[in-house]
């Protein structure tokens, strides 16, 4: 039974994994990364239940914490960054990068 | 076990539209859609209170703020191609690669017997998680309000820089 959820959060990890990879809108990147949290996030209560243990719905709590920051922060980025240069491409926004 | 094959018919499809889907205002449907097929895994799981933040935090907060942004900012759906598509394929690949690793470490998962065991009296209970919070855990937690209060102040301050000089 664990390992059949486990299965499913690798599969739903590398989805989002996919969608970092190939798409250029920002805003689509972000919703990615949120998948991949999701699936780790499943993995953890997969294997709390399978240990009986609830430590990892502990960690849980606190991935869901740090999803809201790092949503609240990038969203804000993404809107400067916007309101600056007018677009919200991947490719185009190179402002680190010199 | 019912369950679960139809949960992963239902959340691989519903995955793959957040990310392939060109309007991003699908995607965020799509992934409001995936986020309540995972909360139920986690009542499946029986991991409650966990479902429960899952539904009110992502759903509730976060999908809605990912669709204020999209609405706030130019609603043009994506340009398939333009000469990059030897990165694209790179891309599939990469992921097909990382997704065919994973999937192979977790098959392999012993399933041990620990599965079978009878759970321990109000397991992810709120009262038990809470406990657990503020003993085991007090540190993190302690430390995870320095971190919301961090998002807090850059968001605000970033907000702030494009009204000023």
């Amino acid at each position: 039974m664990t390992e059949h959820y486990l299965v499913l959060a690798a599969i739903l990890f590398a989805i989002g994994g996919l969608g970092v990879l190939i798409r250029r809108n920002v805003i689509v990147i972000l919703m990615s990364v949120e998948l991949m949290l999701n699936a780790v996030n499943v993995t953890f209560v997969a294997l709390a239940r399978q240990h009986g243990s609830m430590d990892g719905q502990v960690i849980v709590f606190f991935v869901l914490t740090v999803a809201a920051a790092e949503v609240a922060v990038g969203l804000a980025i993404i809107l400067m960054n916007f309101a600056q240069r007018k677009t919200i491409n991947a490719d185009e926004i190179r402002l680190l990068r010199g | 076990m019912t369950l679960f094959w139809i949960l992963a018919c239902v959340t691989i499809p519903a995955a793959l539209t957040v990310i392939l889907h060109r309007n991003p205002v699908y995607s965020a449907l799509a992934l409001v859609f995936t986020l309540f097929q995972v909360a139920i895994m986690f009542v499946a799981l029986d991991a409650h209170l966990i479902a429960f933040l899952q539904i009110i935090i992502y759903a509730g907060a976060i999908v809605v703020l990912i669709l204020f942004a999209i609405m706030l900012l130019s609603l043009e759906p994506e340009e398939p191609g333009d000469g990059r598509s030897s990165l694209r394929a790179a891309g599939w690949g990469a992921a097909a690669l990382l997704g065919l690793e994973l999937v192979a470490i977790a098959a392999v998962f012993p399933d041990t017997p620990a599965a079978e065991k009878p759970l321990p009296e109000g397991y992810g209970s709120v009262a038990k998680i809470a406990e657990r919070l503020f003993t085991t855990h007090l540190l993190p937690f302690e430390l995870t309000s320095v971190l919301l209060l961090v998002a807090v102040v850059g968001a605000v301050v970033m907000a702030r820089r494009r009204t000023g000089p």
